[in-house]
């Protein structure tokens, strides 16, 4: 079965991943930005990274026939530095026309500070300005229900956003009602010991539905697995599910969510052959 | 939506695995019983024994309760203590 994984950090993975997900069916994925293991000391860097996610991870994952696509922003840890923050956020737009951004993210909370929620407004408010998606990220463990309903509030609050383009991601059993009662995409993220189980996140489809629901692997440099998405596929057959509502969950909605960003254009592999007879 | 397994199904499947993390479960507890020390007052186990005791109820949403149990608490006054006034 083709896949879309929404969130994945491949700049942290090798070439070889690239050659399994197109092996296990992925077609196409998208890589928020985030923290890189340590806090960057300039503009500068990020502006680097941001080079990295539009042109060098795109040309790597076309080797594989996997279409990729990123999200820009300045993380919640790094937000603690308000200042370097806000010269991020004024460089963003600078990459907004590249082909392969989607909008803005990964933005979000990681300690419910002060500081980080001052700069998930300001990211808002790009992401309004600038007419883009948003994706979120939900902080981690006893932090997680605290900081996704702050993260709710300072959506609701604010008028101009359209909540069917924003996905709030890393949802578990005690946040996703609360995102989707609110009219927003969720994303549940398949991760070991912090996130989400693929029998769990099954669990999640069966008892709110399939309805902008997500599911990623968020694959980055600590440990986890960039091969989560087929695991939540052999679980939800294992259970007996249909595969209309498998590829809905992998497929079909990851392309509904993705499709609202005015640079997404995606050839299903399908067309593939036919797009390149054309050309 | 329907769950596509009957319960006996589930049952049938999930035994085993529900047994084997019971006993990891247990052998923790028994690990923690063998260390020098003493952790009677850590914060952590408490939770721990409190998430134990939703095992034992009949509801539906037992995960959800554990995720709570483990969360800290949401403050709808947030924003007025860090001086975040509502957006438009």
């Amino acid at each position: 079965m083709y896949y879309f994984d929404p969130h994945i950090h491949m700049v942290s993975r090798t070439t070889d991943d690239y050659e399994t997900l197109a092996r296990m069916g992925c077609v196409g994925l998208s890589e928020p930005a985030f923290w890189a293991g340590f806090d960057r000391g300039s503009v500068e860097s990020f502006r680097d990274y941001f080079r990295q996610l539009t042109g060098f991870e795109r040309d790597r994952s076309a080797q594989f026939g996997i279409q990729h696509y990123t999200w820009l922003c300045i993380n919640a840890k790094e937000a603690e530095n308000v200042e370097l923050s806000r010269e991020v956020i004024a460089m963003i737009p600078e990459f907004l026309d590249n082909p392969s951004v989607l909008g803005i993210g990964e933005i979000g909370l990681n300690k419910n500070t002060k500081n980080e929620a001052t700069i998930f407004l300001e990211h808002m408010d790009l992401a309004v300005q600038h007419d883009q998606q948003i994706l979120i990220h939900t902080p981690h463990l006893a932090d997680k229900y605290q900081g996704t309903r702050m993260i709710l509030d300072m959506l609701c609050d604010d008028s101009r956003i359209d909540r069917t383009r924003v996905l709030v991601d890393h949802v578990e059993e005690h946040t996703v009602r609360h995102v989707l009662d609110e009219g927003f995409w969720a994303g549940m993220t398949l991760y070991p010991v912090s996130k989400c189980t693929p029998e769990r996140a099954v669990d999640i489809i069966e008892m709110y539905g399939a309805e902008r629901l997500l599911v990623n692997s968020a694959g980055d440099w600590g440990p986890s697995k960039p091969t989560a998405v087929p695991d939540l596929i052999m679980a939800m057959r294992r259970r007996g599910h249909p595969e209309s509502l498998i590829r809905k969950v992998v497929y079909d909605n990851p392309l509904a969510f993705f499709s609202q960003s005015q640079n997404f254009q995606f050839t299903p592999p399908e067309q593939r052959a036919a797009v390149r007879a054309k050309t | 939506m329907p769950i596509p397994l009957d319960a006996p199904e589930v049952l049938d499947r999930e035994f085993l695995e529900i047994r084997a993390k019971l006993l990891e479960l247990a052998a923790s507890f028994d690990r923690l019983k063998r260390a020098d020390g003493i952790v009677d007052g850590d914060p952590r186990l408490a939770q721990i024994h409190e998430a134990i005791d939703v095992l034992q109820n009949e509801s539906g949403d037992r995960a959800e309760q554990i995720q709570l149990i483990f969360s800290l608490q949401y403050d709808d006054e947030w924003q007025v203590k860090f001086g975040l006034p509502p957006q438009s």
